[in-house]
């Protein structure tokens, strides 16, 4: 591989930008291709649907052996509430390399004591989205965990109009019906709605905080490695 | 903690940069119960450092050995790997997988 492909590949990786490495395994001839340029790409289709499916793959084109390396931005955790699952949730989320913030406006709860080492943002979270915490993509994931609708909704709102591959709210099923028919006055469709997890997590029993902390990275996980086809 | 693919392919440069010599391997096609995932990364140094892994322990010796001809030669290899291969290669998967890997020279 030349240096600078692979600098090239680093720098779309540090910019959260996708790009696909296509290497013909018979010579190891290479060629990196932006996301943005797929479509115009002589081999549009197979891009398109390795950029789709966010995994690297082998495939044969024009009688050639290629790999291709898919290459899509680390997957970012955004987490609605510095609350008692908050805590048990962020060291494990940093376990599995999902680089976790939390944002909360209750600067009791959102404490550095309580969450040592953390990215924490004391902040509403439609005003600390976009600002002091990048902008919502496909690649996050928002769990909105405060029990409370002046601070989750907008950001379930912003996390469904983002993509988010993951949304998911804290709450029994009684309290996500009045969630939804919440968002649906604030002008979301059902399509949209029907996209957050509720109630969230896995339904492993979980009964304790870390418990509660462990289903919900367990669904992430799910829904990245398992999507729902579209 | 573990290493990411990012981290792999970022010390992959760095290493680079620092005049060493690189080769990076990586994990083009799996069959049966392979224990690292299509796309994971070995990156090895001249002197036979490395970071990552693409069987989780089980080949890394035979991949290193390969990786330090490819920096040596230059030309990119295709290895396989997999208890059908015993008698032909060193190294074989516990598991019972098989997988190919491809290593390839960084510079």
């Amino acid at each position: 591989m030349r240096p600078e492909t692979l600098a090239a590949l680093n720098a779309a990786r540090a910019d959260r930008r996708a790009a696909i490495l296509v290497t013909d395994i018979a010579d190891g001839e290479q060629r990196l291709v932006a996301a943005e340029a797929v479509e115009a790409d002589p081999l549009a289709p197979l891009l398109a649907r390795a950029l789709a499916s966010g995994r690297s793959a082998l495939v044969e084109a024009e009688g050639r052996q290629l790999f291709l390396t898919v290459q899509v931005p680390p997957v970012r955790l955004v987490v609605i509430g510095a609350v008692h699952i908050a805590q048990a949730l962020a060291p494990m989320a940093a376990a599995l390399d999902l680089a976790a913030t939390v944002i909360d406006p209750r600067t009791a709860f959102a404490s550095p004591e309580r969450f040592p080492g953390l990215d924490l943002v004391a902040d509403w979270p439609d005003r600390a989205l976009g600002a002091r915490v990048p902008a919502l993509d496909r690649y996050c994931a928002l769990a909105a965990i405060t029990h409370d609708p002046k601070i989750d909704d907008p950001a379930l709102a912003a996390a469904l109009g983002a993509g988010c591959f993951y949304v998911g709210a804290l709450g029994s099923r009684k309290t996500h019906a009045a969630r939804l028919a919440r968002l649906a006055a604030a002008g979301l469709t059902e399509a949209q709605t029907a996209r957050i997890r509720a109630p969230i997590g896995l339904d492993i029993g979980a009964a304790t905080p870390a418990e509660i902390a462990l289903a919900i990275l367990a669904e992430i996980v799910q829904a990245l490695r398992r999507p729902e086809p579209a | 903690m573990l290493s990411s693919d990012s981290d792999i392919l970022a010390a992959a440069e760095a290493w680079r940069r620092a005049g060493r010599g690189v080769a990076l391997a990586t994990v083009i096609e799996t069959w049966g119960s392979a224990p690292r995932p299509v796309g994971s990364h070995l990156v090895i140094d001249d002197m036979g450092r490395f970071l990552g892994s693409v069987s989780g322990g089980c080949v890394e010796g035979a991949v290193i050995a390969d990786a330090l001809d490819v920096i040596e030669a230059g030309t990119p290899r295709l290895l396989e790997f997999g208890v059908a291969d015993e008698t032909a290669w060193r190294a074989g998967l516990s598991c019972g997988g098989r997988i190919r890997v491809f290593v390839e020279r960084v510079g």
